[in-house]
C-alpha cells in the first residue's frame, strides 16, 4: 500500500534488466520500497540485480518472464500479486533494434514490434486487470518520445513506442476511476546500454532523471511524463511541423 | 434480533472510493451499509479474497477503514440502543451507534461518554477498535477500560459475546486492534453520571514547554479532563508555548441560578461546513503562524472556573464539518505518538526539531496519560503524547518526520495507530511489544486473514 506521502511499498518490474528500472527501484527501495519482484529473461545480469537491491535492503524476488511470450503474461504476473499486493509495476521492457538491418528484414523488425508493442499489450493488460482487482496501485508503461512522431531513421522502433503510448493512454483512461493509476513515460534519449555506442541526440538525459520524473510522476499521480520536461514543448512543435520539411529534417 | 425479513433485503454492495479523514490515500472498495446483524453476516458471507473490513464514521486519519478491492462494511446502520440501565449507567448499543448519539440522548439523564476523543463524530465500534482516549486518560484510562462486553461476529460466522473476565485475550486483542479480529455487532458501556452538562474550566497560559510541562506535572491529579494546546511555530525562549485547559463537570451548585432550572441542557449540531474548494496551500507557514499567534493571545493568561459546553470544550472542531478539507485536496496527516515519563527531552527535542523545520501544525495538542491498559495494540501508555497535523503539501515533510520518527523511536515512544498514514512497517514491532501475542490472537480466530484493512496490509499487521 502506498503511504500518505504517495511513497509505495512494493514493486514489479517487468523487464527485470532494464537500466531505467533498476534506477528507479534503487531510487523507490531508498524510500520505502521493502518487496520487488524482477520479472526478466533468466541471465546473469538479472541475479546481479537482484542481488544489488537486496544488498538496499529490499526482499526481492527473480521470475522469468520472456516479453515476446505472451501466452505465459497472465499467469506469471497474476502469480506475483497472488503472493502479495504490488502498488507498482513498471513495465520497462523493450529493445531498440537495428533500424537499417531490421528494415531489410521484416522478421527482425516484426520482433522489435512483437516485444514492444505486442509484448506491452499483452503484460499491460495482465498487469492492469490485477491491479484493479486489487483496487489500488500504478501502472508505469515506459513509452518514448520516438513514439510521438515517427521519424525516417527510427521509425520502426518509434512505431512500436506510438502504439505501446497509445494503447496505454486509453487504458488510463479505462481505468480511471477505479484506484489504478496509469502512467506514460515519455524519456529521450537515455545514455544506457541499449543507447551504447550511439552519438547522442540533443537533450540526452540519464536513467537517474529518468527514474527520479517516474518517482515524482507516481506519487503527483500524472498521466505523462517526459524526461526531460522540455521535451514537451520540443515534441509539441515538432509534431506540427508539415510533412515536406519534417521529412527533410535530419533527425 | 433482526427487524423483519431481512436476509431477503441484501444491501447491495456498490465499489466507491474511500479514504480517511486526511484525505490521503483513496482506494476503492465494494461498500455495503447493513442495517442489522442479519445483513452483517450475509455480507461477511459474500466477502471476495480481499476480504472484509468495517468502517464507522471515517474519522481515523489514514487507511484502517479501507480495504483495496475487497468489501468494507459501513456500519452506521446499525445504529440501535439495544439496553438501558439508569440505575447503573450502563447502556447497550449497537455498533454503529455514533457518541455523538449517546450524548445527545443521555446527557439529558445525566450521563456522558466515559471517555471522548477530540470529535464525538466517531461510532461506538471504532472508539473500540482504536481504544480512542480522550482528556480524561490519566484519570480514568481509554475507551476499552468502560467497555464490559462485547458482541462480535467472527470469521467463521459464529457471534460471540466476549468481556475482559471471560475471555482476555479476544477482548484484549480486539480492544484497540483497528478491526482485524472480527466484526463489533453491539457493546455495553459503562457511562459517566454527571450533574450538569457544563463544564467547570480553568485555563492557564504558559510562556514556553518546559513551564506547560511543569504547569501539567503539578495539576493534572486536581482534574479528570486536562489538555494542553500547543504552538509548534513558537521559537526560542517561547519555543512550546501552551494554553493549558483543566476541567471537570460543573455541580449543581456551581451554576447560576438561571442555569440550574435546566442544568442538564445539551444541543448538537454545527454552525457551519467547509466547502471543498479551499486551494492547497492555505495552511502554510505564514497563515498557521498568524492563527497560532491569535489562539495564543485569545486565551486568557489565568482563568478560573469558567463554564463551557460539552462541545465548546470536548468538541470545538465538531462546530466545523468537514473541517479537513482546510487541508484542500492534497490533505493532511496527523502524526501522534507518545514518549514514557522520563523522556521528556524526546519531547522536547521533537518540538525543537518541527518549530526549526517550520512545519505548519494548527491543532497540536500535548497530553499526559495515565497507565495503559491491557490492550495488545491500545496506544496509551503512561507519558506525554503529542499531536500534530501537517498538510502533506509541506515542503520537506518526509525528511521532517523521518527525524520525528528517529526521536520517538530512540525515547521508547510509539505512534496511534488511528491517526497512523505513514509509518514504517519495520517499526510497528519496536513499538507495540505485544504485537506477537495480537498476531498468535488473530491466527487463531481468523486463520484465514478474512479481515484485512489497507493500514493492516500497508504495517504487515
Amino acid at each position: 500500500m502506498k503511504d500518505a506521502l504517495g511513497a509505495p511499498q512494493s514493486l514489479l518490474v517487468l523487464g527485470g534488466t532494464s537500466e531505467i528500472a533498476l534506477t528507479t527501484a534503487r531510487a523507490m527501495v531508498a524510500e520505502r520500497v521493502r518487496r520487488v519482484v524482477l520479472a526478466g529473461r533468466p541471465s546473469a545480469a538479472l541475479d546481479t540485480a537482484a542481488e544489488e537491491l537486496r544488498g538496499l535492503g529490499a526482499s526481492v524476488e527473480v521470475v522469468g518472464f520472456d516479453a515476446a511470450e505472451t501466452d505465459d503474461h497472465e499467469k506469471t504476473i497474476d502469480e506475483v500479486f497472488a503472493a502479495g499486493d504490488i502498488d507498482v509495476v513498471l513495465l520497462a521492457f523493450g529493445v531498440l533494434g537495428d533500424q537499417e538491418a531490421d528494415a531489410k528484414s521484416p522478421a527482425a523488425a516484426a520482433r522489435v514490434a512483437q516485444v514492444n508493442y505486442v509484448g506491452g499489450v499483452s503484460a499491460g493488460l495482465a498487469a492492469a486487470n490485477a491491479l484493479s482487482r486489487q483496487g489500488h496501485g500504478a501502472l508505469a508503461v515506459i513509452s518514448s518520445v520516438a513514439g510521438e512522431r515517427a521519424r525516417k531513421s527510427n521509425f520502426i522502433y518509434g512505431s512500436t513506442k506510438a502504439g505501446l503510448d497509445a494503447f496505454a493512454q486509453g487504458l488510463g483512461d479505462k481505468l480511471h476511476g477505479t484506484g489504478v493509476h496509469v502512467m506514460v513515460v515519455r524519456p529521450g534519449f537515455v545514455r544506457t546500454k541499449m543507447t551504447e555506442g550511439l552519438p547522442d541526440a540533443p537533450l540526452a538525459t540519464t536513467p537517474e532523471a529518468v527514474a527520479e520524473a517516474i518517482v515524482k510522476g507516481l506519487r503527483r499521480k500524472s498521466s505523462v511524463v517526459w524526461v526531460p520536461g522540455q521535451f514537451r514543448f520540443v515534441m509539441s512543435a515538432l509534431r506540427h511541423v508539415p510533412r515536406p520539411i519534417f521529412r527533410k529534417l535530419n533527425i | 434480533m433482526s427487524d423483519g425479513p431481512s436476509a431477503d433485503v441484501r444491501p447491495t454492495a456498490r465499489r466507491v472510493s474511500l479514504n480517511g479523514w486526511g484525505r490521503t490515500t483513496p482506494t476503492f472498495a465494494d461498500v455495503v451499509r447493513p442495517t442489522d446483524r442479519d445483513q452483517v453476516a450475509t455480507a461477511l458471507g459474500q466477502r471476495t479474497s480481499r476480504g472484509v473490513i468495517a468502517r464507522g464514521l471515517g474519522r481515523s486519519y489514514g487507511d484502517p477503514a479501507q480495504n483495496a478491492g475487497g468489501t468494507v462494511l459501513d456500519m452506521t446502520g446499525l445504529d440501535r440502543i439495544l439496553a438501558v440501565d439508569l440505575e447503573r449507567g450502563l447502556v447497550t448499543c449497537e455498533a454503529g451507534v455514533s457518541l455523538d448519539r449517546l450524548i445527545e440522548l443521555f446527557v439529558p439523564f445525566g450521563f456522558f461518554v466515559p471517555v471522548t476523543p477530540g470529535t464525538r463524530q466517531v461510532t461506538v465500534g471504532g472508539a473500540i477498535g482504536a481504544d480512542v482516549h480522550g482528556k480524561n486518560h490519566h484519570a480514568d484510562g481509554s475507551f476499552c477500560n468502560h467497555v464490559l462486553s462485547i458482541d462480535m461476529l467472527m470469521a467463521d460466522g459464529t457471534e460471540r459475546t466476549i468481556t475482559p473476565e471471560g475471555d482476555p485475550e479476544l477482548f484484549w486483542a480486539t480492544a484497540g486492534g483497528m478491526g482485524l479480529t472480527g466484526l463489533i455487532l453491539s457493546a455495553t458501556i459503562r457511562m459517566t453520571p454527571i450533574e450538569t452538562s457544563l463544564a467547570s474550566v480553568d485555563t492557564d497560559r504558559t510562556k514556553n514547554l518546559d513551564e506547560a510541562m511543569a504547569l501539567m506535572a503539578e495539576t493534572d491529579e486536581k482534574y479528570t479532563y486536562t489538555v494542553a494546546w500547543l504552538d509548534c511555530l513558537a521559537k526560542g525562549a517561547n519555543l512550546g508555548r501552551c494554553v493549558l485547559t483543566c476541567g471537570e463537570f460543573a455541580a449543581l451548585d456551581d451554576l447560576p441560578a438561571k442555569k440550574r432550572r435546566d442544568p442538564l441542557r445539551f444541543r448538537t449540531g454545527s454552525l457551519l461546513t467547509v466547502p471543498d474548494l479551499v486551494p492547497g496551500r492555505l495552511p502554510n507557514k505564514l497563515t498557521m503562524g498568524m492563527f497560532n499567534e491569535l489562539w495564543y493571545r485569545k486565551a486568557p493568561k489565568h482563568k478560573v472556573g469558567q463554564l463551557q459546553s460539552i462541545t465548546g470544550f470536548f468538541h470545538p472542531l465538531d462546530l466545523v464539518q468537514e473541517w479537513n478539507r482546510v487541508y484542500g485536496r492534497t490533505g493532511f496527516l496527523q502524526y501522534q505518538f507518545v514518549v514514557p515519563f522520563g523522556r521528556e527531552d524526546g519531547l522536547v527535542k521533537a518540538v525543537e526539531t518541527i518549530s526549526a523545520h517550520g512545519a505548519p501544525s494548527s491543532l497540536t495538542v500535548l497530553k499526559r496519560f495515565g497507565p495503559g491498559n491491557e490492550g495488545f495494540l491500545s496506544f496509551p501508555k503512561p507519558g506525554w503524547t503529542l499531536t500534530l497535523d501537517f498538510p502533506t503539501n509541506t515542503p520537506g515533510l518526509a525528511r521532517l518526520l523521518k527525524q520525528l520518527d528517529e526521536i520517538v523511536l530512540t525515547n521508547e515512544g510509539r505512534f496511534y495507530l488511528a491517526k497512523d498514514s505513514r509509518m514504517d512497517p519495520a517499526d510497528l514491532a519496536r513499538m507495540y511489544p505485544r504485537l506477537e501475542r495480537f498476531r498468535e490472537v488473530r491466527a487463531k480466530v481468523d486463520p484465514d486473514g478474512i479481515f484485512v484493512s489497507d493500514q493492516a496490509r500497508r504495517l504487515g499487521i
